[in-house]
């Protein structure tokens, strides 16, 4: 489903390598997770793959179901199924958070030539996934993400990845900031979208969301390359040893 | 989207969304093709008396006009305002054009010239539609379809027609063109006319008490609640011609009426003037609430054409506890000179003022408000949001005093500018007296840029650049929009829109 192949990004403003070369392939069905240590690149591929700009793709390829997701606007990349889920979901002061989230529903179907959802239907929809994940109707009609706590800004986001049904997701280390009930919540949120034509990239510093997000695969990135892949059992040697070790013994 | 075909839903946001995609740029641009008539080019006592003649207006009225003229004649255009803009040759254009086919007063809207009535159908003004519910036998008793909303029509220097006179006259309220209330209501327009601004108020204010042309009039009585809201809308379409409109609008004792306006002008690449005098008298008790959906031609992207807009618009909070609220949307003009303004008189009256101004390209916007608290115990709130976007400047000016009487007032006022792009300007300019001790003045005031985390965020959900953009600024935009009538804010949703097209990027 996601395919990477020997990507490598620069800064654009400095001339600064950030991954030198990255090599994944998701399929569909499964759960990948990235762990790895601060400033390895772990978030900068997120951002890489969702097109945000400051970015210089400088070598390799990405794409999603075959097709060629660096070539794509953002807004394109959405279209073609792919999420991300913030580490820092982003305030929009005004905007209720239902006005957005049909928004944003709707100019994805009208991207992909699909009927838009009707007033009702969204009500109906919205409001049966916003409680499982707890979010009442107050939150629902706040302005996006403003006086959110943590935790209600990362369920928002499930909410969000939940209506949009995306094919390919990223969950950009969903579980900072969040204390252990919140934390369950959202991997609640999120294995209830584990489906088998969906894949799922979840990055994170720490093995404990996975004890929650059961990973097929996990990766190691250190210095802009992914430098160890192995299955769950990975990433307890993490939590126990710490990084230190596996990047010794690749190096 | 017309005013009655709104239909007030869940989510309006996906309709402006809608709109980015549909519409182009300035959307009234186009011109109606019909025979007209104009006075001379220029102004002399000569002109002044011919507008007056063409409005059959009683000596009285000519004489009010051409004291104006003598005044206007000893004054300087006022240049305090932060706008740039070529001398303007007040000799080199027309100051009254209408239609041929209006020569004669037409006796109903049936009377009115096919292509005058199609003007304003493609504006999506409802003449016809709303007549139809109003004039058929028996239609009256049947409940309409939504909202009635009553509208005078204003093409160029005369009014077209105004609808609902009949059914508004049941309820006692008069609603027309000012040219008619001078001819019918002699009394009324003679007590109120200039009480309010006065003849020699301003620059502008003075050439329009010399020149106007037509406008909307509105008496309502004592205790009355007006039955629907009345509307006038504003169209320029001749060349080289001004429009000086004169708006009087008199709330007696505890009464209430909701008043919108509404303004187009065809797109030409020569500038055009328009300078309009708006005065509100509210009594007792009484309550206005004026919005205004301001969408003259803006210039093209070079900053060619468009309209001046020097408006002089004030409100007389004569009587206690009268209200008064201000709402204006400015997204048109190339420039605009606008400070729509409370006088608050009476002991616990109360002034708002909400505002959205959008300036794009070369436009350059000068607007705010004055709030004067004379009487005890008045209150006033001031919300401003300024959005500047490719090289245009946008200024707040307001001024809050609270005279030695005023014991106990207070004012509440946040200027808020939002900035997209990086060679645009906002500028607040915040005047204060207060000259007693216990009054409380507030002022709060924000500039922010959208955000390119923000547009990000919106883009990776699916919006493309446009629509985050106009997501991002309808939010910055909510609490004014909230304030308008809602057949007025979806309208403004899209203008907010539309206007901010091909900002970023």
């Amino acid at each position: 489903m996601l395919e990477i192949k020997n990507l490598q990004v620069s800064l654009a403003e400095e001339d600064k390598e950030i991954l030198k070369g990255v090599n994944l392939t998701v399929e569909a069905g499964k759960v990948h997770a990235i762990m790895g240590p601060n400033g390895s690149g772990k978030s900068t591929l997120s951002y890489v793959l969702s097109g945000k700009d400051g970015y210089e793709v400088t070598g390799g390829s990405a794409s999603l179901d075959g097709e060629d997701l660096l070539e794509l606007e953002p807004e394109e990349r959405a279209a073609a199924g792919l999420f991300l889920a913030f580490q820092y979901p982003v305030e929009i002061p005004g905007v209720g958070n239902m006005t957005f989230l049909r928004t944003a529903v709707n100019a994805q179907r009208k991207a992909r030539g699909e009927e838009e959802m009707s007033a009702a239907e969204f009500l109906k929809v919205v409001r049966e996934r916003a409680k499982t994940l707890k979010i009442d109707a107050d939150m629902l009609k706040r302005p996006v993400n403003v006086g959110f706590s943590g935790g209600e800004k990362k369920r928002n986001e499930i909410l969000q990845m939940a209506m949009l049904e995306p094919k390919m997701c990223i969950l950009d280390e969903t579980d900072s900031g969040l204390d252990v009930d919140a934390m369950k919540l959202v991997s609640e949120g999120v294995n209830a979208l584990r489906d088998e034509g969906r894949g799922f990239l979840v990055i994170t510093h720490y093995q404990r969301l996975l004890d929650h997000i059961k990973p097929d695969v996990v990766h190691i990135m250190a210095n802009g390359r992914i430098v160890k892949t192995g299955g769950p059992e990975l990433a307890l040697e993490v939590e126990q040893n710490g990084y230190a070790d596996i990047l010794a013994e690749v190096a | 989207m017309t005013l009655d075909q709104v239909e007030v839903k869940e989510g309006v946001d996906q309709e402006t969304v809608d709109a980015v995609r549909e519409v182009s740029t300035y959307k009234y641009g186009w011109e109606t093709e019909i025979e007209m008539e104009y006075a001379p080019k220029g102004v002399n006592p000569d002109i002044v008396c011919l507008i007056s003649e063409k409005n059959d207006e009683p000596e009285w009225m000519t004489e009010w006009r051409l004291s104006a003229f003598e005044r206007w004649t000893q004054m300087d255009e006022p240049k305090w305002a932060m706008v740039n803009y070529p001398k303007i040759d007040f000799q080199d254009q027309y100051y009254y054009a209408r239609p041929k086919s209006m020569a004669e007063k037409p006796k109903s809207l049936d009377d009115v010239d096919p292509k005058l009535l199609a003007t304003y159908e493609k504006l999506g003004i409802p003449l016809k539609e709303q007549m139809i519910l109003a004039g058929i036998e028996g239609a009256e008793d049947a409940p309409a379809e939504g909202r009635k909303v009553a509208v005078d029509a204003v093409f160029d220097s005369v009014s077209v027609g105004t609808t609902f006179q009949d059914e508004l006259k049941k309820a006692g309220v008069i609603f027309c063109s000012i040219s008619e209330a001078i001819r019918e209501h002699p009394e009324l327009v003679k007590k109120y006319l200039g009480s309010v601004v006065p003849v020699s108020d301003n620059f502008y204010a003075t050439l329009n008490s010399a020149v106007f042309s037509d406008g909307s009039f509105v008496y309502i009585p004592p205790g009355v609640r007006c039955p629907m809201e009345l509307s006038t809308y504003f169209r320029i379409n001749a060349e080289n011609t001004g429009q000086f409109e004169r708006t009087l609008i008199i709330a007696d004792k505890g009464s209430y009426v909701s008043y919108l306006e509404g303004c187009t002008a065809p797109q030409r690449d020569t500038a055009q003037l328009h300078a309009a005098v708006v005065e509100i008298i509210i009594e007792e008790d009484a309550e206005v609430k004026y919005s205004t959906v301001q969408n003259w031609f803006p210039g093209d992207e070079n900053g060619n054409g468009g309209i001046y807009n020097f408006v002089t618009k004030r409100a007389d909070c004569r009587g206690a506890r009268s209200k008064v609220m201000w709402t204006q949307v400015e997204t048109g003009s190339a420039v605009t000179w606008k400070y729509p303004s409370c006088i608050l008189r009476g002991d616990e009256s109360q002034g708002e003022f909400y505002s959205i101004a959008i300036a794009n390209n070369h436009q350059q916007a000068d607007t705010g408000t004055k709030m004067i608290h004379l009487g005890k115990d008045t209150k006033s709130r001031i919300v401003s949001k300024g959005i500047s976007a490719g090289v245009a400047q946008n200024t707040y000016r307001g001024l809050v005093t609270m005279h030695p009487r005023a014991k106990n007032s207070r004012n509440y006022t946040q200027c808020d500018s939002l900035l997209i792009g990086d060679k645009c300007g906002a500028h607040t300019v915040p005047y204060i007296e207060v000259k007693n001790n216990s009054s409380r003045v507030e002022h709060e005031a924000t500039t922010s840029k959208v955000d390119d985390d923000q547009l990000f965020y919106c883009r990776q959900r699916g919006m493309d650049e446009e629509e985050a953009v106009a997501l991002v600024v309808n939010g910055f935009c909510k609490d004014v929009l909230q304030a308008l009538p809602m057949e007025f804010a979806m309208e403004a949703q899209q203008l907010v829109a539309i206007s901010l097209e091909g900002s970023v990027g």
